[in-house]
């Protein structure tokens, strides 16, 4: 089966590891994610603004791109699926924005040149934008990926499923899960089996764009989180998405030095653990790119 | 003979005057065919101006009276009164709105409004020629009243009614009639015991010889119309002869079975034959076939060889009764809305996050801790407790967006009776504002507040998680601006108040509307609050909308004096404008039943031909619109008199 999917930038630069897993994943599970024969940057992060169209443009953009080859698109990192999912439903919704933004899509020739037919038709919000989770669970089932899941045994790994805030707010324009009691990480994490952690600070905020201006501030955002997986028995904590993935590991590199016995937790994409049970090789899994080495931990509970 | 009529102009001091000229237009009138009286004065509906509509019909000899006045809404009642006691046919005295629908209208058109004047009242002249005399429909009536729910708003009802001399059926769902009241510890705001305000109306409903009570049974259908309601109830198999049993509890003392008591919120456990608390009416066991060893394992039967009467008997099946009843008195009460959907207070995966009805039966002396406050989790006495007002009311983006009304006051009632039993404690209530709009009410609270030292805390609570051994509850002090991060031993959620989830499915079977949020919708929200709009429907307590008791026991007495106002006549009377389906032209269509939005039209099978049942119908005129032959009809707003009226009104 062939899907639609649109990496992100991100996920070409420094969160390498992050698609080439997810890729690989897929494709164990018989799904082919097929890049999108063009795609620009979605725009990043969702407008605060309501009166204007040109901010949800790039993700108009992407998404109208999608609908030429398909009628879903499957993302991965949780700012690209907040963005396209609320832009597409600014499309479906909002006549004035949707007649204008395809005002702009009429006058991109490059797509034109790119894709044939394309803007022949206006787009109106007809594509479905999944995340890769949702993806794992309504097209692959987490029965079957419970089934697939013949490689290394996670059953010893205690593995803190954290959500941040994108994948899941705003409740309705999302619709995702209940981002007050979200499951559908533990679900999958429980399907792959692992042992999940549950710990309250899940949905807490990693510092987001803050590490950019006020790395203090970004960094007791970090702390709280991680703190919380740890003293619940966390191994190792996996993030959907590349920003909270920085900031929960890179941002421990002061850590040690302000907070008194602190003890370093690795942070990793869950297409990395999925590779783990799916028995893909691990050179597609590149556990290298972490600052909190997570190699020793797995190993440790033979998951390596 | 041509009738004779008349035209009475009022000027509603200025409403009407001050625009239209009323001079003109009686002038005007006075010229117009079939008018032989026509006159003006300031206030019609005043005692004088209503003698001058009689005199001028008896001097007059007058056969209908057209008062061109204010809207029908208004007067229509007044002046065919008058009309009535001058000896003409109420039905024959008709209104022409020249105020609403004229006058205020056109204020600065004063020339075309006095013309649009004229024009409207000559379309009731032309109404008014064809219009014929008709009498009231009468309908036989059941002087019997059914009331569904036996909480108090149904107990209050049942005994109003019955106390009235009328029979009355008390249909609860539950083993026990109490509902929620009966749960409750003490009440808002004297505190007094509630069981034992509550038990003397129970036991009461139990002896009283009008009443008879049907427990553990469920209407399951209604059909009929006001006087003449036909009601199904299923009496749901109990397993025991509740006629033979006679409550000696050797049954449940030796039943080896246990199940979550749903009358204890799930504190506690009861046996799979119970009666669900100590003051149940009836106090007779039922048997909860999910939880039996007999009906689940096929063994034990302990119950049934240790009957003395030998009242428990497994082979009962459910039951089916047939009433008959005149009015029915809704009174399905509320529920909490569900913890699972509060995800950000653990959505109920916390033992000592609880809600205030698991509160109540914990502060209840005849409760599962016996009256003390002990946390869910480990039995410890909580030093620390969080009240929360508004979980999931005045919440428009996630939850509900009312206010649940109850809250405020059964929550400050509670932090001051956990003081009163712990008195090293500290209670705290976060809130968004405190609502104490009832008598007692804010002295209440300013007694919670200063003198059982209850921490009023205005602010929204984010968040609540477990952390050492504590729950942690971060919320926000709004008036400091300040972040509050919390660890209490236990938490009390004042969840909003939603319609018993049962009470939409009953509601379709009675055909009566409910708000969006599945309370039941009164007739008028000011004017008619205890009424449904359909005919015989009558609301009582929090089924319509969040009550506290006393308010329910007021709408539950108003309920059922409306009840006792309409058995008071003999028979039913209504309003004889309404449909009527010609029976010689009817060719059986059925397309006047399937417009007809009260179920009022139906089918003759014998005769092959519809008709209306005149209880039934409320004169809407959709039938007539409909029908291909133009067989149905309306009295006193037939086709021809539509026709000449409108030719009255365009003409030039």
């Amino acid at each position: 089966m062939k899907i639609p999917y649109y990496p992100g930038c991100t996920l070409h630069e420094r969160a390498r590891e992050f698609d080439v897993s997810a890729r690989e994943c897929a494709r164990s599970l018989g799904v082919e994610l097929e890049e999108l024969p063009i795609w620009t940057c979605c725009g990043a992060v969702f407008p605060l603004v309501t009166d204007s169209v040109m901010e949800i443009l790039a993700g108009v953009r992407n998404l109208s791109y999608a609908s030429r080859v398909g009628d879903r698109v499957v993302t991965i990192c949780s700012f690209c699926y907040n963005v396209l999912k609320r832009a597409n439903r600014v499309m479906r919704d909002d006549p004035e924005k949707r007649e204008k933004a395809n005002l702009f899509l009429r006058a991109d020739t490059k797509a034109r040149e790119a894709i044939e037919s394309y803007a022949k038709e206006d787009y109106v919000g007809q594509v479905e934008v999944m995340h890769y989770l949702e993806m794992l669970r309504d097209v692959v089932g987490f029965d079957e990926l419970s089934r697939r899941a013949n490689g290394k045994r996670l059953g010893n790994l205690k593995v803190a499923p954290y959500y941040g805030c994108m994948l899941l707010r705003p409740k309705k324009e999302m619709q995702f899960d209940d981002p007050e009691q979200p499951t559908i990480f533990e679900e999958f994490l429980s399907a792959i089996g692992c042992v999940v952690v549950d710990f309250p600070m899940k949905t807490e905020c990693c510092g987001g764009f803050q590490v950019v201006r006020d790395e203090e501030t970004a960094a007791a955002c970090a702390q709280n989180v991680l703190a919380s997986a740890l003293k619940r028995g966390a191994d190792l904590v996996v993030t959907t998405c590349p920003l909270c993935r920085y900031n929960l590991d890179e941002l421990q590199k002061g850590m040690a030095e302000r907070v008194n016995g602190w003890r370093r937790i690795p942070v990793v994409y869950f297409t990395q653990l999925l590779g783990l049970a799916l028995a893909i090789d691990e050179k597609h899994l590149d556990f290298s790119g972490s600052y909190v080495d997570p190699r020793p931990v797995l190993a440790e509970n033979g998951a390596l | 003979m041509d009738k004779r009529i008349g035209v009475f102009v009022c000027h509603c001091g200025s409403n009407i005057a001050g625009v239209v000229d009323v001079k003109r237009v009686a002038a005007e009138l006075a010229k117009y065919p079939g008018v032989a009286y026509s006159t003006d004065y300031t206030y019609m509906c005043s005692d004088p101006g209503q003698n001058l509509v009689k005199d001028a019909i008896k001097k007059h000899k007058l056969d209908a009276a057209i008062v061109a006045a204010c809207s029908p809404t208004l007067h229509e009642t007044t002046f065919r009164r008058a009309g009535r006691s001058a000896g003409i046919n109420p039905y024959e005295v008709e209104i022409a709105n020249i105020r609403e629908q004229c006058s205020w209208v056109h204020q600065d058109e004063k020339e075309k409004a006095t013309e649009k004047a004229i024009r409207i009242i000559r379309t009731m002249v032309e109404k008014a020629l064809l219009d014929e005399p008709l009498e009231p429909i009468s309908v036989p009536m059941t002087h019997r009243a059914l009331v569904v729910g036996g909480g108090i708003a149904g107990i209050q009802a049942a005994l109003d009614i019955a106390n009235a001399g009328y029979e009355t059926i008390l249909v609860e769902r539950s083993p026990s009639i109490g509902g929620h009241m009966a749960q409750l510890s003490e009440t808002f705001p004297t505190l007094d015991c509630s069981q034992c305000i509550m038990t003397p109306k129970m036991v009461e409903v139990a002896q009283h010889p009008n009443i008879r009570l049907m427990t553990y049974s469920e209407v399951e259908d209604v059909s009929g119309y006001v006087g003449n309601f036909k009601v199904t109830v299923r009496k749901k198999a109990a397993y025991v002869d509740r006629d033979t049993c006679t409550g000696c509890g050797l049954c449940t003392e030796k039943c080896p079975a246990k199940a979550v008591s749903e009358f204890d919120e799930g504190l506690a456990e009861r046996k799979a034959i119970y009666t669900p608390f100590p003051q149940a009416v009836p106090n007779k066991p039922v048997l909860d076939r999910d939880n039996c060893l007999y009906f689940q394992k096929g063994k034990c039967g302990i119950c049934q060889k240790i009957c003395p009467v030998d009242a428990v008997d497994y082979e009962q099946e459910d039951e089916f009764a047939e009433l008959e009843v005149g009015a029915i008195v809704v009174a399905t009460g509320y529920d909490l809305y569900p913890i699972e959907n509060i995800g950000e207070y653990g959505a109920g995966k916390y033992a000592d996050v609880i809600t205030s009805l698991q509160f109540e039966r914990m502060l209840s002396a005849s409760g599962p801790t016996s009256g003390e406050v002990r946390r869910p989790s480990d039995g410890k006495v909580p030093k620390d407790v969080v009240f929360i007002t508004c979980v999931g009311s005045r919440d428009p983006e996630s939850h509900m967006p009312y206010c649940s009304k109850i809250c405020c006051m059964y929550l400050t009632k509670h932090a001051m009776l956990y003081k009163h039993k712990v008195h090293d404690g500290q209670p705290y209530v976060f809130y968004m504002d405190v609502r104490t709009a009832g008598k007692g009410y804010e002295e209440f609270y300013t007694r919670a507040a200063e003198e059982d030292n209850v921490l009023y805390i205005r602010g929204k609570v984010s968040r609540i998680f477990e952390e050492d051994g504590k729950l942690m509850v971060w919320g926000v002090d709004t008036l400091t601006g300040n972040k509050v991060e919390l660890p209490a031993d236990m938490v009390v959620l004042g969840l909003a108040v939603v319609p018993n989830p049962a009470a939409r499915d009953l509601a379709n079977k009675l055909k009566i509307h409910t708000d969006e949020w599945g309370f039941l919708s009164e007739a008028h929200p000011k004017l008619r609050p205890v009424e449904s709009l359909a005919p015989g429907f009558y609301l009582a307590g929090a089924a319509q909308g969040p009550k506290d008791i006393p308010e329910a026991v007021a709408q539950a007495s108003g309920a059922a004096s409306k009840v006792c106002a309409l058995f008071a006549e003999e028979e039913y009377h209504r309003e004889p404008a309404i449909a009527w389906i010609d029976e010689d032209t009817c060719a059986g269509c059925r397309v006047c039943i399937s417009v007809c939005p009260y179920d009022a039209a139906v089918f003759d099978e014998e005769k092959g031909v519809a008709y209306v049942q005149e209880a039934v119908c409320e004169g809407c005129g959709a039938c007539i619109a409909a029908c291909p032959s133009g067989s149905a009809k309306q009295r006193n707003l037939t086709d021809v008199q539509i026709y000449r009226m409108v030719s009255a009104a365009l003409e030039d």
